[in-house]
Formats: structure tokens, C-alpha cells, sequence
């Protein structure tokens, strides 16, 4: 009797595994697909999507689609682009976003009560309903550079960046962690002495790793994947990122090859980077998910 | 903390402001605006003054009205048959440069019923692009956000086991999430084509030849559908991280009781877990409506809103207009409606879905 039950507890687990791996498969094999099908040839490509082919890295092997989608487009100045475009908007996001949370939480100053509820109403406004008249109003913005006084900031990378460094989510996220942290603290360090600026820096920033982390990992996110903004606002090539030089694979008679190599191209680093901090962009997301 | 030491209006305003005037010139500006232009004729280059317009811009889009049509009579009486049909009157007739019907000027079909006997039911619209678009969007939030919640959640339950290396499965559920949906709507460009996709292959192989291959995104019938199934596959995992952090909160020592109960599964689900979830339910049910109403990356790369409009959005007509044909006014009204639509279904959600005490 006992083997039995041996060998049905052994069953119930493989088949626990078995349901796991095949869902695996269902999120994995796009992914796999990309990475094969950037090696191979447009012909061998399509032929190879008839079967299991499409995910090893058989027959005709090569990057030369990796150096055929480099001569097609200025790859290298769109990678450029989106990491000076991302990198910058992160930073200035954790650096402004945070020590708003900071006002907000430890501070005591008239008007802190309007302005968070007003921030927070920001949340319900999709990117989607304000786009089109920001559009109309930084075409209209001044902007002082090295010619001076111009105006409009379409083709820039400013237009890029500082719509996006502040944002409701961000500023709530950090109102929400240093709710959590001890208030006497801040207290103490005002009784001794401390600046506010000692105590923002000295105190709650070194305490606010998980948090700076989580905020960083999301922003980077939604800025790295960017599409429909600089769509409308970058027409110049040289200050197009990463997700609109993909337009320049979309010709009429699509080289897969070519397109899958540049997918991979700007999807594998990020990948890796989410392997490698997993668990941090995991609860990152699951953040987001302990309001209300 | 509201000691004297922790007061100060110099530093809270400072350290407050960036981020205030940001989100006040770049979200919260751009909201007013869009309400502002919605009511002129406001362009993105024009060389003409901007002129209040009030609700042209609205009656341009929502316009919609009824007819009902008898069928065209010989001299006889009798119904004018055409092909095997009661013929009725041209809509154009009506609609264009018509002295008698003035108020259905400019209005094009929409769809039409039979309404009894032999009369015709005509559904005319301002504009039939938009209302396409209207039950478009209205048709992917509404399979996607109980199909979208509710496989997160098979998945949050499942990956919640304890078991060996359960965390490998995590990590590739969530992986898509990563990913840009314009890198996923181009890969599946690929996965859905006609003639050498994926998929076809694939269910041509699984039916030995029985399904015949598809143009999924090229089929009025299929392409909302094959877009829905991929948005769903990008995001779930999303979701799933949002119900498992939901999962955890609740304390272990409920299962444990219900264990010395001897509660069968489905009854540790049903007073357990699903009343622990239930403020992460109303959250992620509210993230996914919004989310799904801003559906247009997708479209964008993989149909344009064709095939025959079957795949139009409101987002993606927004930034036709707005952008596309510069026309901000009509961009921002267009906009100002998604507004009041994604405001109004949230305002129900949680209403529907509040505490009752």
C-alpha cells in the first residue's frame, strides 16, 4: 500500500510540473522564436516556422541579419537615445519624486493636504486622454539652449524627458513607504539640530533602498518602452528611440530576419537585466497593487 | 507629528514644488486643455484664428439617429424587388444636399435591422469610423478584463504552491510583462501570418491538416480577437504579481484552521481566499479597465484599425485626428470622451464592488 501512495504522490507531482511547463511554453516560446529566427536567413526563417525548427538554432547560422538591420537604420543612435533618454528621466524622477514624498510625509506645511489629494486624483487620468493637447502645448514651449530663446520643443530630447519625471504613481509610492518608516526618528533629528536637507539625506535616503529600487525598475520601464509619445513629438532621426526606429523595419516587403534581429537586439539586454534583479521587478509591480 | 519642530511651510513647499508644478503643467494642464480645444477648431498649425465652436466637435462624433424606411412601391403598390429583396430608398438620397431632411445631412449608415413588416430600420452616424470604434474598444475591455483577471489569478494560485524551484516558473510567467508591447504586437505579426505563421502551422499539425490556415490579422472576423489574445498573453503576468502579493496578505493561520476542519479545496477558495482578495479584486478589475481602454500600440503596428474598421480604437482615432490630421480639436474631444467613459466605469466598478455594512 504504501508504494502506491509512493508512486501517486510522485504522479500528482509530475503532473504538477507538467501543467507548470506547459504554461512556461505558452510565455516562453515568442521569446525563443525571436531569438532563433534573428540567426537564420528570411527564407530558412519561414520555412523553419512550420515546425520545431523555428526554436534551435539550426542550418544556416549567422548574425549577418544583426549587421544588415545596422546598415538598414542608425541602430546605435536609437540605443543611444532610449538609454540617455531613459537614464536621465529615472534619475530626476527618483531625486524630485522623492523628496516630494518626503514634504509630504514629514513635513508640516499649509496646503500638504489639497496637494496630495490632487496629485492622487492625477492617477485616473490615462497618458492617453492628455496626450494630443500636449502635443499642441510643447510645440509651443520655450526653451533656452545654447542659440538662446527658442520656441517649441518638438525634436528634442528635453520634449522626451521632463514631461514624464514627475508622475502621481511615483510620488504615492515613496508617500506610502516613508509612512511606514518611524516618524520619531525624523522628530529626534529636528530636536538635535538636523537640517532638513541633513535629515533627507542622512536619514531617510540611506533607509530607502527597496523603495528607490521599485520606483526606478518601474519608470525605467514605461520610459524604455516609449512609443506613442516620441512618435509624435521626435521626427528628427537623431533623437529617435529604440521603439520608433522599429518603423524602419515595417517596409512593404518585411526583411523578418532584419526586424527579428533588432527586436532582439533591444528586448534581450532587458531581459537579462529582469533575470538578474528578478525579485526586485517583481515586487516592483506587486507594489503598485497595495493601494486602496 | 505636528510639533513645532516638524513645521515648516519654506521647506514643505520646496521640496513639494518640483513635483507639484511638473504634474500641474504636464498632467493636470494638459487635462484642462484637452477639455478647452474640445469646444474650438483649434489645429496644430493653422492660419486661421481659433474659434469657439461649442459642441460642434461632440455632435461631429456622437451623432447618431434613426430611420425607418419603407420599401420603394411601383405604381401598382407592390414592393419594388431587388435581388431576391425589397429594395427601399437610398440613404444618399437623404443625407446628401437634401432640402427636406436638413438634420441628416453628412450622416452615412451605420447598420440597419428590419423592424417589422416591411419597413427598414436605418441606424445613421455622424461618424460610423468612431462608433466602430466605440464598440471596439467597449469589446476588448469587455473579454479582456474578466478573462485577463481571471487567468492572472489561476496563475497567482498556482504559482503560490510550495514546490522546487516554483520561482523558474514565476520568473517566465512575467517575463512577457517586460517585454514592449510594440516588440510583442511585431513578433506576433509573424505567430498570426497568413501563410507562414506560427499558428497556422501549428493548428494545421495539431488537426492533421483538418484547420486550414488563417489570416488572422487580415480577417474583419479574426483581427480583434488574435489582438485580444495577444494583449492578454503580455499582460497577464502583470496581474498575477498583483493577486499574488494580494494572496499573501492573507494569514496563514485561516488555512490552517480550515485544514484542522478538513475544508474540502473549493471551500478554502470560496470563504478563504476569495474573500482575503478582495480589495486586490477591485483594484486589479479597475487597473485592467483603464489599461484596456488605452488599447493602441497594438493596433498601430499590427492593423492600422483595418481590416474594414474592425479593429479601430478609441485612443487610435484619437491620435489619428490629433495627430495624424492635426485636427487637436477633434483629437482632444475625442479625448475628453474617454475620459468621461473610463471615469464613469470606474465610478460604477466601485460603487458595484463597495463594502456593504
Amino acid at each position: 500500500m504504501a508504494l502506491i501512495s509512493a508512486d501517486n504522490r510522485g504522479l500528482r507531482l509530475a503532473t504538477r510540473y507538467a501543467v507548470l511547463g506547459l504554461i512556461a511554453v505558452i510565455f516562453i516560446f515568442p521569446l525563443i522564436f525571436m531569438v532563433m529566427s534573428s540567426l537564420k536567413p528570411d527564407q530558412q526563417l519561414l520555412e523553419d516556422s512550420g515546425n520545431l525548427r523555428a526554436f534551435l538554432p539550426v542550418g544556416d547560422i549567422s548574425l549577418n541579419n544583426y549587421t544588415a538591420a545596422f546598415q538598414r537604420a542608425p541602430v546605435a543612435t536609437f540605443v543611444f537615445n532610449s538609454v540617455l533618454v531613459t537614464g536621465v528621466t529615472v534619475l530626476l524622477s527618483l531625486l524630485i519624486c522623492s523628496a516630494a514624498g518626503f514634504a509630504f510625509v514629514f513635513v508640516n506645511w499649509k496646503g500638504r493636504g489639497v496637494l496630495l489629494s490632487i496629485l492622487l486624483a492625477t492617477l485616473i487620468l490615462p497618458f492617453e486622454t492628455i496626450a494630443i493637447p500636449m502635443l499642441l502645448m510643447v510645440a509651443h514651449l520655450p526653451w533656452i539652449g545654447t542659440e538662446g530663446i527658442t520656441w517649441g520643443w518638438l525634436n528634442s530630447y528635453h520634449v522626451q524627458i521632463i514631461p514624464f519625471v514627475a508622475d502621481g504613481l511615483t510620488v504615492f509610492l515613496f508617500v506610502q513607504y516613508f509612512k511606514d518608516l518611524p516618524g520619531e526618528l525624523i522628530e529626534a533629528a529636528r530636536v538635535e539640530g538636523a537640517s532638513w536637507g541633513q535629515i533627507y539625506r542622512r536619514i531617510v535616503m540611506p533607509l530607502s533602498g527597496p523603495i528607490l529600487a521599485t520606483a526606478a525598475i518601474l519608470k525605467f520601464l514605461v520610459m524604455y518602452n516609449q512609443y506613442l509619445w516620441p512618435l509624435m513629438v521626435v521626427q528628427e532621426e537623431g533623437y529617435r528611440p529604440v521603439m520608433v526606429g522599429l518603423q524602419y523595419f515595417f517596409q512593404l516587403n518585411v526583411a523578418w530576419g532584419e526586424v527579428m534581429a533588432y527586436l532582439s537586439l533591444i528586448t534581450v539586454p532587458v531581459l537579462a537585466f529582469y533575470l538578474y534583479l528578478q525579485k526586485a521587478f517583481i515586487a516592483s509591480i506587486a507594489s503598485t497593487g497595495v493601494k486602496g | 507629528m505636528a510639533t513645532k519642530f516638524t513645521v515648516s511651510n519654506r521647506t514643505g513647499w520646496l521640496m513639494a514644488g518640483p513635483a507639484v508644478l511638473l504634474i500641474a503643467g504636464f498632467v493636470i494642464l494638459p487635462f484642462f486643455l484637452a477639455v478647452a480645444f474640445s469646444f474650438t477648431n483649434q489645429r496644430l498649425i493653422s492660419p486661421n484664428p481659433t474659434e469657439f465652436v461649442g459642441l460642434e466637435n461632440y455632435r461631429q462624433l456622437l451623432g447618431v439617429t434613426t430611420l425607418t424606411l419603407e420599401p420603394v412601391r411601383d405604381d401598382a403598390g407592390a414592393v419594388v424587388m431587388k435581388d431576391g429583396a425589397p429594395e427601399y430608398p437610398s440613404i444618399r438620397s437623404l443625407t446628401r444636399n437634401n432640402p427636406d431632411r436638413p438634420d441628416l445631412a453628412g450622416m452615412r449608415e451605420w447598420f440597419s435591422f428590419s423592424s417589422g413588416g416591411d419597413s427598414k430600420t436605418y441606424v445613421l452616424a455622424r461618424d460610423v469610423v468612431f462608433m466602430k470604434a466605440i464598440v471596439n474598444t467597449f469589446l476588448f475591455v469587455l473579454v479582456v478584463a474578466p478573462v485577463q483577471a481571471g487567468l492572472a489569478l489561476g496563475l497567482a494560485l498556482l504559482i503560490n504552491q510550495r514546490l522546487r524551484g516554483i520561482n523558474v516558473f514565476r520568473a517566465i510567467y512575467f517575463m512577457p510583462v517586460v517585454v514592449s508591447i510594440v516588440v510583442v504586437s511585431l513578433l506576433w505579426r509573424l505567430i498570426y501570418d497568413g501563410q507562414s505563421g506560427l499558428l497556422n502551422n501549428l493548428l494545421g499539425t495539431l488537426s492533421f491538416g483538418l484547420i486550414p490556415p488563417v489570416e488572422w490579422l487580415g480577417n474583419p472576423s479574426t483581427a480583434l480577437g488574435s489582438i485580444i489574445a495577444m494583449s492578454i498573453w503580455q499582460a497577464v503576468g502583470f496581474h498575477m504579481v498583483i493577486w499574488l502579493s494580494g494572496l499573501q496578505t492573507i494569514s496563514p493561520t485561516l488555512y490552517e484552521a480550515a485544514a484542522i476542519e478538513g475544508a474540502s479545496k473549493w471551500q478554502v477558495f470560496r470563504f478563504i481566499t476569495w474573500p482575503g482578495l478582495r480589495n486586490t479584486a477591485v483594484l486589479i478589475l479597475i487597473v485592467i479597465t483603464m489599461q484596456a481602454f488605452g488599447l493602441f500600440a497594438q493596433i498601430d503596428v499590427m492593423t492600422n484599425g483595418g481590416p474594414l474598421d474592425s479593429t479601430q480604437t478609441i485612443v487610435f482615432q484619437a491620435i489619428e485626428r490629433g495627430y495624424g490630421k492635426q485636427d487637436i480639436s477633434g483629437g482632444s474631444a475625442i479625448s475628453v470622451i474617454l475620459f468621461v467613459i473610463v471615469l464613469s466605469i470606474s465610478l460604477i466598478q466601485r460603487w458595484l464592488t463597495r463594502e456593504k455594512s
